[in-house]
């Protein structure tokens, strides 16, 4: 994809406005008038119903193996499409960002480790956590911003990497290859918060106010200038913008989203190893957000489900050692069959159903949907 | 137009159909067959291996054709990459969601100390080890629910020290993978090496399922007489190729699964250089006892694509699904009362398995037999292990008081 198509593509992020009113009316304008509208619909409250309501018809291990774990690997990818998707870089570290967050809570916290554990309060590890990956985050973000596109993988990818052998052959700390076992949520509030449902209702807690702190986050000054930025950076530096300045932040921001994220990654695998932060989770990060699609807050959420089931279900629908081809051509289809992963095909979805009452054919509304 | 939303909305009901029939298939099904929960690695380092494993772990079930104490037996399979995460992962899914009865495997040791840590959440679920042999799983903070019919990789290794002095290695290299497994080999080579005067300079720790060696080899020092290698699966054969490309020729002492016959089968120029490796290992393919002889046909005839002899993978598989049927047999098929008179039978067990008679001590762990083995080369051009030594009821402590006993690590034991 050009570089144009390419910003094109993450113009659109919420097409049903879009869709009824002229094309292109100024942007400044649709948000003075959000405020005035319930922006609530139907679908809303029915997902939110669901998702309160999912553990107490679902079995444990649905509502911690699938249910948390999509929640918090949605969380870490969230934070990759609000970067990618709002600002138009495309970091490969988040989960290194996460993986930090979860070592911090690891180190300054309680874990069975022979590096070290300060066996701190869970609060201060967590918080400590949280500000550390954070400032990570931004030291990243300050060392990538001034690249472009392939430039920006590659710089991010180098950064994860680097952290993936350092807490791999450094024992002092990060105790090499067995890293940090048994890092457990706390018992808090009389609650063990390791359990299915207290662990289940924590992360949605956190995954919906990563949600609504990014869709509120676009809409304010800040979030309009980073799209700016991400369509046009020589524009917006002409208009007076730090570019570098929003950029950064822009990392910054997503670092905290991944680095909650990560705590809480961490409390459900009960550890975090170099395996954590390898390769293979910073691709499967960016596989979830593409996979979901990258212009709206809820796709990695969405991609997190398909990634999550794909994992743990894939080996029941073929025998033995074939079953990591299933989830190879599932993601294949996905991302083949749809411009923008799994938001595209509801995009596609909701144009065809809201035209069918119309007159206009269902292409050509995908088509405007699409091109505006 | 019209024709087109006909599509759409049967495609959608196919769908829903699809979903809703995998789901119910998944979650609701009651059977009343034992149903048995069988991790091994069919991804990463040790893939081969772990398909081995699943072939040894068939073979039990097999022998009893599918059928224990009148109950059939449905194995439930799973696979883990040797990451301990994404072991806990796939053994979540087979207890809490395809509600198996008893629990085996994994294959690797990391994965089996997190295993072990997962067992003590459900106390009323047997879990048998798979092929796992680090010494901290049923050395350190055991479960009550965890037995391991398999010796670990300190005791697969009782005997070796004492063969590499004869052989004339007074000074060694060591070169291991870095986790718990490899610690525990180390362990159990340095342990007697060292009290019989051999001096370990250097010890390398390489990362699991690395795949450059090329520092290692640039770090052998030249007045080491041989290299200890305990690497597994597809960083054996990694080394060993790039060892023989740089030129290397020092004599090798390997660890259980270096000279497993997953890796003398591997198509190197280096293979023929394997011949004459010492190595210890609860394993010997050319150990004559009758019940090996009829072991290693019976894997012949009825995995004809599997290797020429089972390698150490299938027998511990063997091994532990033996046990685990045999338990069963032993109580009539009886897992009611939270499985207590299944895990009393367990206890108590004598496995007769092809390699000797195997008990288990206090906490669930093996006692057993370690064969020291020589790499040769038979007249059909095949490597196999020829027996050096037989030790039987090696223990886990390794004839230590335990009190005194510490568990291997990177550092423990040492003798510059």
């Amino acid at each position: 994809m050009s570089a144009a198509n390419w910003r094109r593509a993450m113009n659109v992020q919420n097409p049903r406005p879009a869709a009824r009113n002229s094309p292109a009316p100024a942007r400044e304008a649709r948000v003075r008038r959000f405020t005035f509208e319930n922006p609530v619909r139907a679908r809303h409250v029915i997902v939110l119903a669901f998702l309160l309501a999912y553990p107490w018809f679902a079995t444990p291990f649905f509502t911690y193996q699938i249910g948390a774990q999509t929640l918090a690997l949605g969380l870490i990818a969230l934070s990759l499409t609000f970067l990618g998707g709002y600002g138009g870089m495309i970091s490969l570290a988040q989960m290194t960002v996460a993986g930090i967050a979860g070592y911090m809570v690891a180190i300054f916290g309680a874990a069975a480790t022979d590096g070290v554990t300060l066996g701190w309060p869970w609060w201060l590890a967590v918080l400590l956590g949280i500000v550390i990956a954070t400032l990570a985050a931004t030291f990243i973000g300050w060392l990538s911003v001034r690249t472009e596109g392939i430039y920006t993988i590659m710089i991010t990818l180098a950064i994860g990497v680097a952290f993936y052998y350092l807490v791999l052959q450094n024992y002092t700390v990060f105790n090499g290859f067995q890293g940090e076992q048994k890092v457990f949520p706390p018992t808090f509030a009389g609650l063990y918060w390791r359990d299915a449902t207290p662990f289940y209702y924590l992360t949605l807690f956190w995954a919906l106010a990563g949600y609504l702190f990014v869709v509120y986050l676009v809409r304010t000054p800040f979030g309009i200038a980073l799209q700016g930025i991400r369509d046009n950076p020589r524009r917006m530096h002409a208009l007076g913008f730090n570019v570098t300045a929003h950029r950064v932040a822009a990392y910054a921001v997503a670092g905290t989203i991944a680095a909650v994220g990560g705590v809480l990654f961490t409390w459900y695998n009960g550890l975090v190893t170099p395996g954590s932060v390898g390769t293979h989770w910073l691709i499967n990060i960016l596989i979830i957000a593409v996979l979901g699609g990258m212009r709206h807050p809820v796709g990695p959420f969405l991609g997190a489900i398909v990634f999550v089931l794909l994992q743990t279900f894939a080996i029941d629908v073929i025998d033995r050692e074939r079953f990591n081809l299933v989830i190879g051509l599932v993601f294949l289809v996905i991302v083949l069959f749809s411009r923008d992963g799994l938001l595209g095909w509801w995009t596609a979805l909701s144009a065809r159903l809201s035209t069918q009452r119309g007159a206009a054919t269902w292409k050509a509304a995908r088509g405007r949907l699409y091109a505006r | 137009m019209e024709s087109g939303k006909r599509t759409f909305v049967r495609t959608l009901v196919a769908v829903v159909v699809v979903v809703v029939a995998t789901f119910s298939a998944g979650a609701f099904a009651q059977a009343p067959p034992v149903k048995i929960g069988l991790l091994a690695t069919l991804e990463g380092p040790f893939a081969a291996g772990g398909q081995d494993g699943m072939r040894g772990a068939e073979l039990a079930v097999r022998q009893r054709n599918g059928v224990v104490a009148g109950r059939k037996i449905e194995i439930i399979k799973a696979s883990s990459d040797a990451k301990p995460d994404v072991a806990v992962n796939a053994t979540r899914k087979l207890v809490e969601q395809d509600k198996v009865d008893i629990m085996v495997g994994p294959l690797s040791g990391s994965e089996g100390i997190a295993v072990k840590e997962y067992s003590k959440t459900h106390p009323n679920i047997t879990f048998i080890n798979g092929s796992s042999g680090a010494q901290a799983t049923t050395l350190v903070d055991p479960s009550t629910n965890f037995f391991r019919f398999n010796t670990d990789g300190g005791q697969w290794m009782v005997g070796v020290g004492k063969a590499a002095l004869d052989k004339g290695y007074k000074r060694v290299m060591i070169i291991a993978e870095d986790y718990a497994f490899p610690y525990s080999q180390v362990q159990g080579f340095m342990t007697e090496y060292c009290k019989l005067g051999g001096k370990v300079p250097v010890k390398a720790w390489v990362p699991l399922g690395g795949k450059d060696y090329a520092s290692v080899i640039a770090r052998i020092p030249k007045d080491v007489d041989a290299l200890v290698v305990v690497l597994g699966g597809a960083d054996a054969v990694n080394f060993l190729n790039q060892y023989e490309q740089t030129g290397g020729d020092k004599p090798m002492v390997g660890g259980s699964i270096t000279v497993s016959q997953d890796i003398l089968n591997y198509k190197g120029k280096r293979r023929e250089s394997l011949v004459g490796t010492i190595a210890g290992a609860p394993i010997a393919d050319a150990y004559d006892a009758p019940e090996w002889k009829a072991f290693v046909a019976d894997y012949k005839k009825n995995f004809p694509d599997g290797y020429p002899s089972p390698s150490l993978f299938a027998l511990v598989y063997y091994l532990n699904m033996k046990a685990t049927l045999d338990g069963l047999d032993a109580v009539k098929g009886d897992l009611s009362d939270g499985q207590k008179k299944y895990r009393a039978a367990l206890t108590k067990m004598v496995l007769k398995s092809p390699v000797g008679d195997i008990k288990l001590d206090a906490n669930r762990q093996a006692i057993g037999t370690t064969f020291v083995t020589e790499v040769v080369k038979d007249a059909q051009g095949n490597l196999y292990n020829r027996v050096l030594k037989k030790i039987d009821n090696v223990n886990q402590t390794l004839g230590v008081p335990p009190s005194e006993f510490k568990v291997g690590s990177r550092d423990e034991p040492n003798c510059p």
